[in-house]
């Protein structure tokens, strides 16, 4: 054994097994970390910028400019200068020429730094009516969260199960060869701008829906439902599908063994073994469609107003930060809302998430351990 | 030799060009344990599938030759593998209990077969629990997860979901080889008191164990039936001196 080790040059002493530091190994150690903390603190830094940006809405200044609740005169465009000599009683949409909204909007920025929140704008977020640019300007989210969760639901109802059952098919049914085109196929739309998809919406299948169901309003939230389903059907699909190629073979095996055809063991085994897999995919769609700007922007209509009826425009949260957020006068109080609107949209991914995460987690370890 | 129940006739299987099975005709006897020995990779769980027609599933499976269960031949373009896998039960080697509760588990064949009553399932779910030598155990935690049993009990729970469809043959693919030896004393119990009313074909890697509980055993080398007869005589007085070399440990 001595001649052995001796042989190799490898002798056992003090001396050689005493403790090294390696540089390579050290620096490479840092550098991984180092750059994994900073993905980590850029995100986090995303996330403190917009919450303070979030914040002068629900900083009250005293010296608060009253708004006369009797005024009855509204007005759109920036045309807020001329708004007393309006006596007409009828509201004005974009009178005034560029030039004369650019002087008015900086004499609005000087005014509005003095009174950058009032009490009157916080109330109004919980109201009914998104009139940000108006001489009494109103932020009401409600018509803007109520137009998401539409367009969301519109999304899903549509995407869901077209997605799941298409996943069910090439996971359960569809031949090797055909599974191969079929799943990277599907993947490959999961990349497809969302600019091209609002486009289609917006020139191709308005027209084409309109042709089929003929409601009024060209751009609504079935249109851009369905557009934005599609966006969400390649994810749903790829984690669907892969949570049921998940499922052990043994299970397959033990029903078709019971004398169950594929439809059954697909029905019955291979999709109630996958829930939490599919429930994760479902609220990962969720989360794409709710976060969903362009499409939004293109293909629903963009009127933030509360109705039950799909065929009726809506304004989603995103498209309102999309549409609004290159006009807003910095620092003003319709900027901080749009941010407002942002750590909404954040915390409403971030907790969808994290549902997700969890509640499957949970799940499979429940499920597969009996417990 | 009592009436046979299934029949092989120069049964072939290739895995794309591989030639895994090489023209096996056997009979096996009714009512009957029948063991398959060999080596691992030797074909004796490749030529257990076919039997019910498992291999389908598999890509690139070829098979030639007719296997008669009641002198039908299954792989006949005419026959229904559905209803065909209903007379032919299967319990695998390592068990795979439905994350579902024991009930359901139990309950799943004779419900896709339509039962729906109730009162008929639960009289189903008892008395296949029973055979199978398990009710004592969970009688009272039929609605608990079926995947809180140890190996044993899951085992026998598969045992008695296979019995709860009524098969008239069961073939198990090795079904004590991840077991203690207490679970496996009670899978072979078991196995003796089946074969009143089954025919049963087992897979084992365990020769002490085919001896225990067979009446004929195969021996299977590299994709070929060297020897079929009575367990007494392979073990005592086997005619291949493959097969004596295997039993007596000397390869394999």
């Amino acid at each position: 054994m001595d001649n052995l080790i001796e042989n190799k040059g490898f002798v056992f002493s003090k001396e050689s097994l005493r403790k090294k530091f390696r540089w390579s190994e050290f620096l490479s150690e840092k550098i991984i970390s180092g750059v994994a903390f900073l993905s980590i603190t850029i995100i986090v830094l995303i996330f403190v910028f917009v919450f303070r940006e979030t914040l002068p809405i629900f900083h009250h200044k005293k010296e608060t400019v009253k708004i006369e609740s009797v005024q009855k005169q509204e007005q759109y465009g920036g045309a807020e200068a001329s708004g007393p000599t309006n006596a007409s009683g009828q509201e004005q949409y974009g009178v005034t020429t560029t030039d004369t909204m650019m002087i008015e909007n900086q004499a609005r920025v000087e005014d509005t730094v003095v009174h950058e929140a009032d009490e009157a704008t916080v109330k109004s977020l919980i109201g009914k009516e998104w009139l940000p640019v108006s001489d009494r300007p109103r932020y009401g989210l409600i018509p803007l969260l109520v137009g998401t969760l539409k367009i969301t639901l519109l999304a899903i109802l549509f995407a869901a199960p077209i997605a799941i059952l298409a996943a069910l098919f090439s996971a359960a049914f569809a031949p090797p060869w055909l599974r191969e085109i079929i799943k990277p196929a599907i993947e490959l739309l999961a990349g497809f701008p969302s600019v091209v998809i609002g486009f289609f919406a917006l020139m191709v299948m308005a027209s084409f829906f309109q042709d089929i169901f003929g409601y009024d309003t060209r751009l609504n939230a079935f249109v851009g439902g369905i557009a934005m389903a599609l966006a969400a059907i390649p994810i749903i699909y790829t984690i669907t599908e892969d949570a049921l190629t998940a499922v052990p073979r043994s299970y397959t095996e033990a029903s078709l063994a019971l004398g169950a055809s594929r439809w059954q063991t697909a029905l019955f085994v291979t999709l109630p073994a996958a829930t939490p897999g599919i429930f994760a995919a479902v609220l990962l769609g969720v989360g794409r469609v709710f976060g969903e700007t362009m499409i939004a922007l293109m293909a629903t209509g963009n009127a933030a107003m509360i109705s039950a009826n799909p065929f009726e425009s809506v304004r989603t949260l995103a498209a309102t930060i999309g549409a609004e957020m290159a006009e807003v006068v910095f620092g003003d109080t319709h900027y901080s809302v749009l941010f407002l609107i942002g750590s909404l949209l954040f915390i409403f991914t971030f907790g969808l998430n994290a549902l997700a995460e969890f509640y499957v987690k949970g799940k499979l370890v429940k499920r597969f351990q009996g417990k | 030799m009592k009436q046979p129940k299934i029949q092989t006739r120069e049964l072939s299987l290739f895995y794309g060009e591989k030639m895994a099975l090489n023209s096996i005709s056997m009979d096996i006897p009714e009512k009957e344990v029948t063991a398959f020995i060999g080596p691992s990779g030797c074909g004796k769980s490749t030529f257990l599938r076919t039997l019910n027609r498992m291999n389908d599933l598999i890509p690139f499976v070829k098979i030639t030759g007719e296997v008669l269960v009641d002198s039908l031949n299954i792989y006949d373009k005419q026959i229904d593998v559905v209803n065909l896998r209903k007379k032919i039960g299967m319990v695998f080697q390592k068990s795979n209990p439905f994350t579902k509760s024991i009930y359901e588990n139990v309950a799943y064949g004779p419900k896709i077969n339509g039962i729906r009553e109730r009162k008929k399932l639960n009289e189903i779910v008892e008395t296949s629990l029973k055979n199978a030598f398990i009710w004592e155990e969970v009688k009272d935690r039929l609605y608990d997860s079926a995947m809180g049993l140890s190996g044993g009990q899951q085992q026998r729970m598969c045992i008695a979901r296979a019995l709860a469809v009524e098969p008239e043959i069961i073939l198990m693919d090795e079904p004590a080889s991840a077991l203690d030896p207490i679970s496996t004393a009670k899978i072979e119990e078991l196995i003796f008191e089946l074969k009143k009313n089954y025919t049963i074909v087992i897979v084992t890697h365990n020769m002490q164990q085919a001896a225990r509980v067979s009446d004929y055993t195969a021996f299977f080398y590299l994709g070929e039936l060297i020897e079929f007869g009575k367990t007494r005589k392979i073990f005592t007085t086997p005619d291949n001196k493959q097969t004596e070399e295997y039993i007596t440990g000397r390869f394999g």
